[in-house]
């Protein structure tokens, strides 16, 4: 068996007393397509924090591709193939589309330190960016500023980012957060549609959607794994739905 | 949803409204015709016109820091006082050349805010504003101490410059003064417009509007921002050397805080990340800062203030920004959206 792309090893963190990341170990195989499910306050975007670099550890190691990148900035681990979205968008509102996701391109291609040559004069980098608004369908507001566009579009600008990275891993913060139903089944279709030698890691509360995209959910519950299995075994774990139950039943009353 | 032939839809994009923002546009030339009509219209004047292109160097410096990578300074004035200093230190020590003591200037104020940088680094705006301040006022402190290298407060003097390129001399009417400050002015311009069109300017623009996003790019943020500290102590060390080389004498006015605060003000009522910004907020405030002393030699402040307060509150983005919405209303009469 091949080596997974990301691992966990016994990962911990502590904010003072309180433990959001307790003792995780994680294995995300090559190509996956998986999901990180769990109520609010699991720890689920702290776990991705931690494996990002945008925050450090406790203790225990983060491995990229086998390698141990625990000690390594963000923008490093971004070097060696691991890029996210944010669940609340960090975007660029006073850029173009267009220039978004080509200063993604230029940092990717190593071009972004160049001080001499106008940013036009990078076609390399330019028809790359190009290429992913046409994948995803962002190319007829390629000259509009990010701060213009319809949510749902702003939504897909955090995967062109991200994926601007030429991601071997890509993880997956609520892409669909605040996004109507109908449209974020258009956005699942474009992520379902990335080719399968990108592995990604999804955090995402619509249990429907979760369902139909991952094929392996790990289920984060007081910041460690509950259980790890298939879609169809998740789905009949009683552990599992007593946690989504119990939420739903205290959110009936909230 | 409706299906797309990928290829010709991507055949028939047009990228180039990308590069259009490096051309030079018609307003810009009609821009660089004032420095030129000034020297025949105001040829009483040139000294005052010297002293605005120089300040207009230096808010430009001020400008590649703050508003391309969104680095707030209370101490800029270090760089520039830096520059002036190595300017006349190198013509008292026999090297007159005016081209040299910019290019030592360069070299001091730019290995200074190389290592000033990281401890700029750390913090956020506020933190930023107080260690920017402590270096300068240390600084200034430090030149005021050393009066054997300085002159103290008594200032520098005795500082003669050889003739410009070797044949120029500095006139008694500033006409070679004046000619020398645009022309380094407008070089120095060409170049800072060049880079902060390039990837390592969009980078910058990048940090500014959201420095958080970067590192998720693969950017190495502070190797940015060390970058364009540096630049920036550059240009501000070349116009404290044009200052020094053009009156003769360097004043410990030059480290001073009011003179940091004073090119804040000037940027905030030209506006930021325009580069033009820099320029027509130290035109006119120099301009009304020479006109209203003439008139009320003793409350002139007042005006001044008052004019700043104006442009805050009713113009966004100081005068560019005014400019751009007042171009936007012209091209677009029917409130179209931008």
């Amino acid at each position: 068996m091949s080596v997974p792309v990301l691992q966990t090893r016994n990962l911990v963190k502590r904010f003072g007393g309180f433990v959001a990341t307790d003792n995780v170990t994680l294995n995300i195989a090559s190509g996956a397509r998986h999901a990180l499910i769990g109520p609010n306050g699991a720890g689920k975007t702290t776990l991705i924090n931690l494996l990002t670099g945008f925050l450090e550890p406790t203790s225990g190691v983060v491995l990229l591709n086998g390698e141990d990148v625990t000690g390594l900035s963000q923008h490093a681990r971004v070097k060696r193939g691991m890029a996210r979205t944010f669940q609340i968008n960090r975007l660029f509102p006073e850029m173009t589309v267009l220039e978004s996701v080509t200063l993604a391109t230029l940092e990717r291609l190593g071009q972004s330190a160049t001080w001499w040559k106008p940013v036009g004069a990078h076609p390399e980098a330019v028809d790359a960016a190009a290429e992913l608004l046409l994948q995803l369908q962002l190319l007829d507001v390629a000259h509009s500023l990010t701060r213009n566009l319809a949510y749902g579009k702003q939504r897909l600008m955090e995967i062109a980012l991200a994926l601007a990275a030429n991601p071997r891993m890509l993880l997956l913060d609520e892409p669909a957060a605040g996004v109507p139903r109908g449209e974020s089944r258009e956005l699942f279709e474009t992520i379902a549609q990335l080719p399968r030698d990108v592995t990604i890691l999804l955090i995402e509360h619509d249990m429907d959607l979760v369902f139909r995209f991952a094929d392996r959910i790990s289920v984060l519950v007081g910041g460690t794994v509950l259980t790890e299995d298939v879609p169809s075994v998740i789905a009949t774990d009683l552990r599992v739905r007593e946690v989504y139950l119990g939420e739903s039943a205290k959110a009936g009353h909230g | 949803m409706t299906a797309q032939v990928p290829s010709l839809r991507l055949a028939s994009f047009d990228a180039s409204p990308l590069g259009n923002a490096s051309r030079w546009q018609p307003a810009e030339y009609a821009f660089w015709v004032l420095p030129v009509a000034g020297y025949f219209i105001f040829p009483e004047d040139l000294s005052l016109l010297s002293q605005i292109a120089i300040t207009a160097l230096f808010a430009l410096s001020l400008d590649l820091i703050l508003g391309y990578a969104g680095i707030v300074s209370l101490g800029h004035a270090a760089f520039f006082g830096i520059g002036a200093y190595a300017a006349g230190l190198l013509a008292r020590c026999g090297f007159g050349d005016p081209l040299l003591g910019l290019a030592g200037a360069a070299v001091m104020a730019s290995l200074f805010g190389f290592l000033s940088s990281f401890l700029v680094l750390r913090g956020s705006d506020l933190t930023r504003l107080m260690v920017t301040l402590g270096v300068s006022l240390m600084l200034y402190e430090a030149a005021n101490k050393l009066t054997a290298f300085t002159g103290g407060v008594d200032g520098l003097q005795g500082i003669e410059m050889k003739p410009l390129l070797g044949f120029f001399s500095f006139d008694l009417y500033g006409k070679t003064a004046y000619i020398y400050c645009v022309v380094v002015l407008f070089v120095m311009f060409w170049v800072a417009r060049r880079i902060v069109q390039s990837p390592f300017g969009l980078t910058l623009r990048g940090i500014r509007q959201n420095a958080s996003r970067m590192p998720a790019l693969g950017t190495p943020v502070n190797r940015r921002l060390v970058g364009v500290y540096t630049l920036g102590a550059a240009y501000a060390g070349v116009a404290g050397a044009l200052l020094t080389q053009t009156t003769q004498f360097v004043s410990i006015d030059v480290l001073s805080f009011s003179r940091s605060a004073e090119l804040l003000l000037i940027l905030v009522l030209g506006g930021t990340g325009s580069l033009y910004g820099a320029l027509l907020g130290t035109m006119v405030f120099m301009t009304a800062h020479h006109l209203l002393s003439g008139i009320n030699p003793q409350y002139w402040q007042f005006w001044l203030g008052l004019l700043l307060i104006f442009v805050v509150l009713f113009a966004r983005d100081g005068i560019t920004g005014a400019l751009r919405t007042i171009k936007r209303r012209f091209s677009s009469p029917k409130g179209t959206p931008p």
